[in-house]
């Protein structure tokens, strides 16, 4: 273009505005480049992809290529590194695996996604439970032990704590009496009369004979301990007094006020190795045995 | 439309059509002269020797200048730069951007016309081309002539001489990011990794035709630079100047005339057959103009032949020209400015590369919960440590926490930190208070990390928060 010393010179192609010609110049070199190279493009584009829509389908390309296919490709790449790793993991006891800071950090990072999957509805993302409803796991208080094992117990099998409904058996001076010894015995200032009726009303089968939980822990009822700062159903005296009068796991159509806390089983649906992982994850929210 | 804006318009139009635009529609071959300031490009065009050597250098064990892009390690000898540290990256960049405009403001493109990369591969390459198919006006003859096996073989040589260089480039430009001598075998063996190969092939190709065919127009269409040099020169800036009062009216040196009446200039038009850029320096400063001085030595041979005086091309200020004395170069408020600047840059750095941490730390507070009711009734808070170490050696420490009295740590090695030097393993540290220990809702704390070999101590403190009930 620039070749052209008197632009103006060359003909017309006979339209005119306003004065203004419409001149026969070519379009400049690399306009015309990139031009070509632009259809060019597009046709081996049209050839290798897919790319024209029709009725009900599409033309496939000759790569074959398919997002999908991507997709799963980056996660096989992916699957193929953590592979070692998992076999580590499937390998090892609980206690060799928390003991290796490297394939513990590993777990742990693999686990955030199977949480936050299986998990954190209930739990939160953090462990940190919901009040009343949902047993923070961030604390360190256990219903069932907070070792490695039994975590993995917990997961793979599910847990269903229970407790009677004491409404029938106990009169209501009898149960807020109980009530007043639980709230005091959390707070380190249990009386011997309190622990007395305690024990009279037949809750230390479960709960033991000084309140501590655990008795019949082996049979997996889950009896809390009474006499730590953690309550699994709510630390208010409305919520003691539900707790005592309607219990944990009645038939609700009997019940209809009892507690439900029901943690399904996992086996089956989750990998062993995930188990173990979700178990290291579990145990280093911080309450971990 | 007014006479006057008329006349103003058509004195536009002319002026127009004297202006030349160089697109490239012809190959400019400069004739070459030996002179002053082609020794000095010379000099200046060997410093690039370096690029080719430095890769080479080795230093304990690795290499001397190593960007090691996959470890997220810069080695500049026996320095090493992390991540974390490239801030100084910012101080540098400053420094290189005021360095420019300091020496623009002093005497105009010095880095271009004789340190510039494009101008030194381009110098180098119609070097070659001048050794092989002799000076420009064999060079035109030769682009006009028939193929022949002569032309042939000459065009042969000269692009393979050329794509040689740039092969040497490419591979000399990677070899600073990858260890040089494997990345040799590697390439030898044809196993080096496909980025190696698309790095130097980029390199190749962009060498071949910028410094090959594209020359001058790189300077005029591509780079920034002579766009905005008219903003960082002033009347003080020493640029190579045609002086027009002593010039003009130019004219041909005739035999038995009476030459008085004219100018110096004796219009024999070699300094526009020298200027790598093909730019005539008598219309004054332009933006082809690399202010490589090459002019400057053409016109000075003349003047020497035609017994005048030397210097009517010359390095010299627009004040100087018009008879004023020219200002010392640290009384100008420009060059005072930039001195400033690089002098801070320069202090920023020299105090980074002297103060870089031998270990980093970083603390996470965990948001989810924010804070834990233990079973006891005290309050635990979870942290997230990150530690890397930056030295060649395994460093071991002990943790501790000030700012909230009574708090017991809990980690899964006891208060004892060992960190190797390569890799970090991020661990967690719970912090456990009473609520009879905590004053109120956030507590400011600070994490402090100190060796435990007391001959070459570290500490390294962080801030941090520990966060109970509502108070």
């Amino acid at each position: 273009m620039a070749k052209q010393n008197k632009p103006q010179q060359v003909p017309d192609t006979g339209y005119e505005w306003d004065g203004i010609r419409e001149l026969t110049n070519p379009p400049p070199r690399w306009w015309m480049i990139s031009f070509h190279a632009s259809w060019i493009f597009c046709i081996v584009y049209f050839v290798l992809y897919p790319s024209i829509p029709l009725v009900t389908d599409h033309t496939k390309g000759i790569l074959g290529w398919t997002q999908v296919k991507e997709f799963k490709e980056a996660v096989a790449e992916n699957d193929a590194i953590k592979a070692p790793y998992l076999k580590q993991v499937a390998e090892m006891d609980g206690q060799a695996l928390m003991a290796d800071a490297g394939l513990r950090n590993f777990a742990e990072s693999s686990a955030k996604a199977i949480f936050g999957d299986s998990c954190a509805g209930c739990h939160g993302s953090g462990g940190e439970g919901a009040p009343g409803l949902f047993p923070n796991l961030s604390d360190d208080a256990w219903l069932y032990g907070g070792d490695f094992d039994t975590i993995v117990e917990s997961i793979t099998d599910g847990r269903q704590g229970s407790m009677p409904a004491h409404i029938d058996e106990i009169d209501d001076a009898g149960i807020n009496k109980l009530a007043d010894f639980v709230i005091a015995a959390s707070e380190g200032k249990a009386t011997p009369e309190g622990l007395a009726h305690f024990n009279e009303s037949g809750c230390a089968g479960c709960h033991g004979e000084n309140a501590a939980g655990g008795a019949i822990n082996d049979l997996g009822s889950g009896a809390a301990n009474l006499t730590d700062a953690i309550w699994r159903f709510g630390n208010s005296r409305e919520d003691i007094l539900r707790t005592i009068r309607y219990g944990v796991n009645e038939d609700p159509d009997d019940v209809p006020n009892t507690r439900i806390a029901i943690m399904p089983a996992f086996d089956g649906k989750l990998s062993p190795e995930a188990i173990k992982m979700l178990a290291v994850k579990v145990h280093e929210f911080g309450g971990g045995k | 439309m007014s006479e006057q804006d008329q006349k103003e318009i058509e004195a536009l139009y002319t002026d127009a059509h004297h202006w030349h635009i160089n697109a490239g529609d012809e190959t400019i071959h400069a004739k070459r002269m030996s002179g002053r300031f082609r020794t000095y490009k010379w000099y200046a065009a060997s410093l690039w020797l370096s690029f080719f050597i430095l890769p080479y250098f080795r230093i304990e064990d690795h290499q001397a200048i190593l960007f090691d892009i996959p470890h997220r390690q810069f080695h500049l000898g026996s320095l090493t730069i992390w991540p974390q540290d490239v801030w100084m990256l910012s101080l540098v960049l400053i420094l290189l951007a005021i360095t420019l405009f300091a020496v623009t403001a002093v005497a105009g493109r010095v880095w271009c016309g004789y340190f510039c990369f494009q101008t030194i591969w381009t110098d180098v390459f119609t070097w070659l081309e001048d050794k092989i198919e002799g000076n420009p006006i064999q060079r035109r003859k030769l682009e006009a002539a028939a193929w022949t096996v002569q032309k042939l073989s000459k065009k042969l040589v000269k692009h393979s001489l050329w794509i040689l260089i740039s092969i040497l480039t490419g591979v000399t430009f990677t070899a600073y990011f990858t260890d040089a001598y494997q990345l040799w075998i590697d390439l030898v063996t044809i196993q080096a990794p496909l980025l190696a190969w698309v790095t130097i092939g980029f390199f190749i190709f962009f060498t071949y035709v910028f410094a090959g065919f594209m020359r001058e127009q790189v300077c005029f269409w591509l780079c920034p630079y002579a766009r905005i040099q008219s903003v960082m020169v002033d009347k003080d800036t020493e640029l190579p100047t045609y002086d027009l009062a002593r010039g003009e009216p130019r004219g041909k040196v005739k035999r038995g005339n009476d030459n008085n009446q004219r100018g110096d200039c004796i219009d024999c038009r070699l300094c526009v057959g020298v200027c790598p850029t093909g730019v005539d320096i008598r219309e004054g400063m332009q933006e082809g103009c690399i202010t490589c001085g090459m002019c400057i030595d053409a016109c000075d041979s003349i003047m020497d032949k035609v017994n005048r005086p030397r210097g009517l091309i010359r390095y010299a200020s627009q004040k100087e020209l018009s008879g004023e004395t020219l200002p010392p170069v640290f009384k100008r408020p420009r060059v005072i400015t930039y001195s400033f600047i690089l002098l801070l840059s320069i202090a920023g750095i020299i105090y980074g590369l002297t103060h870089i941490p031998p270990v980093e730390l970083s603390v996470v507070h965990e948001r989810q919960p924010l804070f834990t009711q233990m079973s006891n009734g005290s309050i635990q808070n979870r942290y997230t440590i990150k530690a890397v170490n930056k030295t060649p050696n395994k460093l071991t420490f002990r943790l501790h926490v000030t700012g909230l009295e009574g708090v017991t740590i809990k980690m899964p090695d006891g208060d004892i930190i060992t960190l190797q030097p390569e890799g970090v393993i991020p661990f967690h540290v719970f912090l456990r208070a009473t609520p009879a220990q905590l004053k109120k809702k956030k507590t400011k704390i600070h994490f402090i990390l100190e060796t435990m070999n007391t001959t070459d101590k570290i500490k390294i403190k962080k801030k941090s928060v520990f966060i109970g009930p509502k108070k």
